[in-house]
């Protein structure tokens, strides 16, 4: 079975996010990129899978600017076999991602591929639901366990009351959680192998796909700066507060 | 908790741009090597490191190791790190590939070295001392050696360790005493060896010793010294470790700092004596161990360099959070607002970042000596030769001034434990002494390196400087740097000429002829990064507030650091007549 894996690059975690002094967007200019952390998951999850057996090849795909290759580049120092890079300069909405993800599916027909639930960037959580919807596969998503059994996946998903778990047939698309795996780092041998593992590059025009503005990004606005607290006489000054100057009672 | 985040832009200004790495790796048709495929591999050590490494330095200061029933036991975590170290491949970066190595430049093992270091410098010292095993068999050992030790060594699952001093027999290796006597295909070892580095632990299958010792034959001095391989274990007949050897730790040095790596007393042949096998040629084991020693050295530069990021990064951290006073319309001040505050931030910077240029300056010359030919190699040679004592002594020395302003930045709160950076202050306080004291370095520096050679290789980077001095002509606002660094060219000229008309005195100056070709040859690179810096910009390539930072270091560095060299060579000029005017008893002579 081979498996699809979806890679973003997003501003790293560690990263003190500054907004755009015109509220345009963040400001990404010079920052640290890496991995978004649901895809690292994602990636490890394929590559466990092939570790057992299950899975023969993993192929890892970003969307994005030429630089999005070092993400990839360090999916296959993680253990992924190859890489598909669609490259562009204009900014990819979800749909966009799904449409152009989709033609990729139906090039390289995965019976399963892996996303992550989110990015942490825009916190969208939506491309997965929109392959599934766009493809016809069965989709798994917030994924804490993925077990294959012949034709069938069963995803345990983390939802609201606690864990359900779901009998897909394959092929499948599944959005990964936190708790699904520990990533593990990119050994060094295999950082060196890694230099070799053929990287291929495409764009939407080959894959056919018109790249379109649906959602217009009106402002990004810093949370507001933390004042400091007043100290209250007696609960009854603080239900008071509570209630005509928080609002929240 | 003191933070530790890789500068990972900086150490790709200093590959990419100060050293031109990428056009070497063109040159030399490296495969896919380059600074692009350096910062993926230091980003990935540098994950490791945070995760395995950072956290677990504190816990070595609190948890020293312990000899339990004859063995040394490690802090706790050490192990399990170790072993993700060595199952991630990391040990084996720049070795040979002949032996599972991978083959790596040295420029990248000294910028991972500079994240192990920074990271975790008790621990970090276990593999480095491994490397320098390494080098030792890969060079003088034996096709059987190489065969049996070498490819556990490079792979980290046997660690090494080099057994050099003895009680009395210190920077004078001449005095060593451990016997060693023929029997039966090997040899018996009978000594004991102090001061060895992690010279017993649980974190590995077995433990590989590089002992000095002398044969019943040997000439006196130091030309009757042998090296031999002792290792923890006996090998058995398929090469796994077997039978105890004779060699076990008697006690643990209770230090001031690097708690977490264990400094043994180590005796050997208590009982039947400890087997071992000769490395090279009988007697010539101190030219072995001298032909490592370029590496060792600049492996413990690469630690001051280490330890000083670290020891910043917790100060910057804590003067940018720590609120003290108010302005006049009444708002809170955190201290990085004050301005000696900045002064102290910037001379840890500035001089970090100095020592930084220097340490991967020094380890790039390693590949681009690898890379030459017969007739290139020897000038190349000689160029890390002189600069070698410059790296360690200059470097620790500098270390010691930097971590200490760290902690003047926390106030009282960094004399308090707590803070990690007393840690820091405490663990850095050996560099100077290990691997050759700063006195050995300067005097190494003076004699060998300047006056045997009639100042052959100091006059070429002499010429080195004044070419940049020059480039500087072009650079706008650049004036006070070059003047600055002109200025202090000259100090090293008229050190060289009072050095030629008075050899005699060099022990007397050597310390002061150190430090003065270790603040000019920092200057000029960083001289030479702010010429990168400004090409950058004018390109309008990069991260320009990173890049006009830097040119205010290097701005900075020239004020404040580069103008000691006016010091240095007023003491060289005063020369010996006050050091050595004084008899033994006017030392005493405010006492008695």
């Amino acid at each position: 079975m081979k498996v699809l894996v979806t890679v973003k690059r997003v501003i790293d975690y560690n990263v003190k996010v500054r907004v755009k002094s015109d509220n345009s967007g963040v400001d990404l200019s010079n920052v640290k990129m890496a991995m978004n952390p649901f895809c690292e998951i994602a990636v490890e999850e394929a590559i466990r899978l092939k570790e057992a057996g299950i899975a023969t090849e993993v192929v890892v795909v970003s969307l994005g600017v030429k630089a999005c290759q070092e993400q990839l580049r360090t999916a296959l120092a993680l253990g992924a076999d190859r890489a598909i890079l669609v490259e562009t300069e204009q900014e990819l909405e979800s749909l966009n991602v799904a449409k152009l993800l989709a033609k990729i599916i139906e090039e390289e027909q995965p019976g399963m591929v892996i996303l992550g639930k989110q990015a942490i960037d825009t916190d969208n959580n939506q491309t997965g639901q929109m392959l599934a919807a766009l493809t016809g596969m069965a989709q798994g998503t917030f994924a804490s366990k993925i077990e294959v059994q012949g034709d069938k996946a069963l995803v345990t998903r983390e939802v609201d009351g606690g864990l359900q778990t779901i009998e897909l047939s394959m092929p499948i698309i599944a959005t990964t959680d936190l708790r699904l795996n520990e990533p593990r780092y990119a050994s060094l041998p295999n950082i060196m192998k890694a230099k070799r593992k053929p990287l291929v590059v495409k764009t939407p025009e080959e894959l056919g796909v018109s790249i379109k503005e649906h959602t217009k990004l009106i402002a990004v606005t810093p949370p507001p700066e933390r004042k400091g607290g007043i100290k209250v006489a007696n609960v009854a000054e603080l239900v008071e507060k509570l209630k005509n100057e928080a609002k929240v009672i | 908790m003191s933070v530790y985040q890789h500068p990972y832009k900086d150490v790709d200004f200093v590959i990419r741009h100060l050293l031109e790495f990428d056009a070497f790796c063109q040159d030399k048709g490296l495969d896919e090597v380059n600074a692009d495929f350096a910062n993926v591999v230091l980003s990935e050590a540098a994950k490791f490191a945070a995760k395995n490494l950072v956290e677990q330095n504190q816990q070595g200061d609190i948890h020293p190791a312990k000899l339990v029933d004859g063995k040394v036991v490690e802090t706790p975590g050490f192990g399990e790190a170790y072993r993700n170290f060595v199952e991630q491949g990391w040990p084996s970066l720049s070795a040979a590939e002949e032996f599972g190595g991978q083959g790596l430049p040295n420029l990248l093992s000294v910028a991972a070295n500079e994240i192990w270091q920074s990271a975790n410098m008790a621990f970090a010292l276990c593999p480095m001392l491994g490397q320098s095993a390494i080098a030792a068999l890969e060079n003088h050992g034996s096709e059987q050696l190489k065969a049996q030790y070498l490819e556990k060594l490079i792979s980290g699952q046997w660690t090494g360790t080099m057994n050099l001093t003895e009680s009395a027999a210190g920077t004078d290796l001449a005095a060593i005493k451990t016997r060693a006597v023929a029997d039966e295909g090997h040899y018996k070892i009978f000594g004991q060896k102090i001061f060895i580095t992690w010279g017993d632990h649980q974190m590995a299958e077995n433990i590989v010793h590089l002992v000095l010792a002398r044969l019943p034959d040997a000439p006196a001095g130091v030309k009757g010294i042998s090296l031999f391989v002792v290792p923890k274990y006996l090998l058995d007949e398929s090469g796994n470790p077997g039978i105890e050897n004779d060699v076990r730790c008697l006690s643990l040095e209770h230090k001031m700092g690097i708690h977490g790596s264990p400094t043994c007393v180590m005796s050997y042949g208590d009982n039947e004596g400890a087997i071992g096998y000769l490395v090279g040629e009988p007697h010539c084991g101190l030219r072995y161990m001298f032909s490592m020693m370029n590496h060792a050295r600049q492996g413990v530069g690469v630690q001051g360099l280490g330890i000083s990021e670290r020891a910043f990064q917790g100060a910057l951290e804590y003067a940018a959070q720590r609120v003290q006073g108010s302005d006049k319309s009444g708002n809170s001040i955190r201290i990085i607002q004050f301005g000696d505050v900045r002064r102290m931030l910037l001379m840890m910077k500035s001089g970090t970042e100095a020592i930084r240029a220097l340490c991967y300056f020094t380890g790039f010359e390693d590949d681009k000596k690898a890379a030459a030919t017969s007739e290139q190699q020897p000038a190349i040679a000689a160029k890390v030769a002189f600069l070698t004592p410059i790296v360690k002594g200059w470097s620790t020395e500098l270390a010691q001034e930097l971590v200490s302003l760290a902690m003047q930045v926390y106030g009282g709160a960094g004399y308090i434990e707590e803070a990690g950076v007393a840690q820091h202050v405490r663990d850095a306080r050996i560099l100077p002494i290990y691997e050759g004291t700063t006195g050995i370095q300067a005097l190494d520096l003076t004699l060998r390196k300047t006056l045997f050679d009639k100042a052959a290789q100091a006059t070429l980077f002499i010429e080195d400087v004044q070419r940049t001095v020059d480039e500087l002509d072009s650079l706008d606002g650049a004036g006070d740097l070059q003047s600055a660094l002109s200025s202090a060219l000259d100090d090293a000229r008229a050190a060289l000429v009072w050095l030629a008309k008075n050899p005699q005195q060099a022990d007397s100056i050597a310390a002061n002829n150190l430090q003065l070709w270790g603040y000019l040859l920092g200057g000029w690179l960083m001289a030479k990064s702010s010429i990168a810096a400004q090409q950058q910009l004018d390109q309008g390539a990069g991260d320009s507030e990173y890049l006009n930072a830097k040119k205010v270091t290097c701005q900075f560095y020239s004020e404040h650091f580069l103008v000691r060299t006016k010091a240095c060579i007023a003491s060289i000029e005063a020369g010996s007549d006050a050091i050595m005017s004084l008899s033994e008893q006017q030392f005493f002579s405010h006492v008695n």
